[in-house]
């Protein structure tokens, strides 16, 4: 009896779904616009979170190392470095490879590249260039070094560190990286709701059609599992079918639109992104889609039965 | 079999709509009910639906009280109870063959009984060939046959019809209760609620007149009078 009740449940779900045309019509738009926003939601997040990683990528902080210091003593500051808990990774530049370096950065000025030549020795020291976990923990880095290392005085092996000239853009970027993520968070939050609980009102608006409906199942001794269930399919059957709209229509929006923004969020495609994760896409918008469908028609069709209730 | 004992129904706005009733019905019985609207006709039939709760007093189907019973037992009662509307109440997205199987498939039965029992119930009621329309392409006559059809294709103790005529024109009407009164000698009992004055006289059968909530007439074979 369990799957007697259960075959004609999900038949009778999907055919209502199908001969009640402009309901379902009505609620599959409401529907397709939810699940765009989560898509866009996923999609600002990523690019969110690409732009925050490069940011981050970029803030890096040198420590130059005194010339007269010998190779050993530089790796054993740099071992050191390595293995406080806020540090990512240290790179060792050699005064050599340094030199090099600034000869590519100053190649066009004339006058540099000419002055380097009268020097004879390399007037450049080997370089540690730190990248933190997190930007906000430089300055924890640049205290053990002061403590430990005091830049420029006589024997220091440190000459000096350019964190207090980065101090201001990395604060910023601090700043610029809590309130993103707040107001990222936030803003999902809000989108998500709102989209959610239009999709609610509509689809209840779709079963206050049905009331009288429900009022007859009663009347014929329907089971509540009965009256419910049939409503419930049809539910799941908006999100679905919206699921796969957008999930259709989000390969030709991203192929078209993915490498004109792409420059502007540090090369993130957002077309290869959603290729490269459509398997999590398949899932977000299926089961938000479901879920939303399902539950409201669960909510909806539990109103009106308790009002038929004695 | 149906008995209301010292019924009575006080809306929350004060209104009093049934007021110590106290009312037999037998089996086999075909008991009309009749007065002006408001006389409390309709909640005397929701009463024994479990579609309203009584104030005061109780309603026994049997030997049970239909309002001590839980949601699920209710169900079963009410699928021993066939109901026709004035308004039909047919399910708009559901043809005549599915609207009738609806109560068949509510009432647990199988999809062999459903494919024999719904074309049988269908020549009762002279509607063979409207298997398949939707009740949007029927008349108001044929609309209440098929209610009359899913009312008795389970075959049910009772059938309940309130104002089961008000929408149809005579001929019509008078087709309604011929159904009613042969389901009635086939042995089921039928308490019909109407207006209709030719009706009744027509029946000849058990009448009761209610007026402001109260029974007023009890007539064995009563005629329509008020």
């Amino acid at each position: 009896m369990f799957w007697l009740n259960l075959k004609r449940i999900f038949k009778s779900g999907f055919v209502n779904f199908w001969r009640n045309g402009v309901v379902s019509l009505s609620a599959l738009l409401v529907m397709i616009v939810t699940l765009t926003i989560i898509s866009f939601v996923l999609f600002g997040g990523a690019l969110l979170d690409h732009t925050l990683n490069e940011l981050k990528d970029r803030v890096d902080v040198n420590v130059n190392i005194a010339t007269n210091v010998i190779e050993d003593e530089a790796f054993a500051l740099q071992k050191q470095i390595e293995n406080l808990p806020e540090v990512d990774f240290v790179e060792y530049i050699s005064a050599d490879k340094a030199l090099e370096l600034y000869r590519e950065r100053h190649e066009d000025d004339e006058k540099i590249l000419a002055a380097l030549e009268e020097l004879n020795d390399n007037p450049l020291g080997a370089v540690l260039n730190i990248k933190a976990k997190e930007p906000s923990q430089y300055e924890s880095i640049q205290l053990f070094l002061e403590q430990n290392y005091p830049e420029g005085e006589i024997g220091s092996v440190v000459e000096n560190v350019n964190y207090a000239r980065k101090k201001e853009a990395i604060d910023s970027l601090n700043s610029i990286i809590d309130a993103s993520e707040q107001f990222g968070v936030l803003l999902t939050v809000i989108f998500v709701i709102l989209s959610v609980i239009i999709t609610l009102n509509t689809i209840r608006l779709a079963m206050y059609i049905s009331r009288d409906e429900i009022r007859v199942m009663n009347l014929v001794g329907a089971d509540h599992s009965y009256i419910t269930g049939p409503f419930i399919v049809t539910g799941s059957m908006y999100g679905v079918v919206s699921a796969i709209f957008v999930l259709t229509a989000l390969y030709p929006i991203t192929f078209y639109v993915g490498p004109k923004i792409a420059p502007i969020f540090f090369d993130l495609n957002i077309f290869s992104y959603y290729i490269g994760n459509f398997g999590q896409f398949f899932l977000i918008m299926f089961a938000a889609g479901i879920l939303i469908g399902a539950i409201s028609s669960f909510f909806a069709i539990n109103r009106y039965l308790k009002k038929n209730r004695k | 079999m149906i008995y209301f004992e010292k019924v009575s129904k006080i809306y929350s706005d004060n209104t009093k709509a049934l007021e110590d009733i106290n009312l037999k019905i037998e089996p086999s019985e075909f008991v009309s009910i009749v007065g002006h609207s408001g006389a409390g006709k309709t909640t005397l039939i929701k009463m024994l639906l479990a579609e309203e709760s009584p104030s005061e007093g109780n309603v026994f189907f049997g030997s049970t009280d239909i309002h001590s019973l839980n949601k699920k037992k209710t169900n079963k009662l009410r699928r021993k109870i066939g109901t026709i509307f004035q308004d039909f109440r047919l399910l708009p997205h559901k043809n005549v063959y599915e609207n009738i199987a609806f109560a068949m498939e509510a009432a647990g039965k199988t999809d062999e009984d459903i494919a024999s029992d719904v074309p049988h119930v269908l020549e009762l009621v002279d509607l063979p060939k409207k298997a398949w329309n939707f009740p949007h392409e029927l008349s108001g006559g044929e609309q209440q046959r098929v209610a009359i059809a899913r009312a008795i294709v389970n075959q049910p103790d009772v059938i309940v019809a309130d104002e089961p005529t008000g929408n149809l024109d005579p001929l019509n009407a008078y087709d309604v209760v011929q159904i009613l009164k042969k389901i009635n000698d086939l042995g089921t009992t039928v308490i019909m609620t109407t207006h209709n004055k030719g009706i009744i006289d027509e029946i000849g059968k058990r009448v009761i007149t209610m007026e402001d909530g109260k029974i007023i007439r009890d007539d064995a074979s009563g005629r329509y009078a008020i």
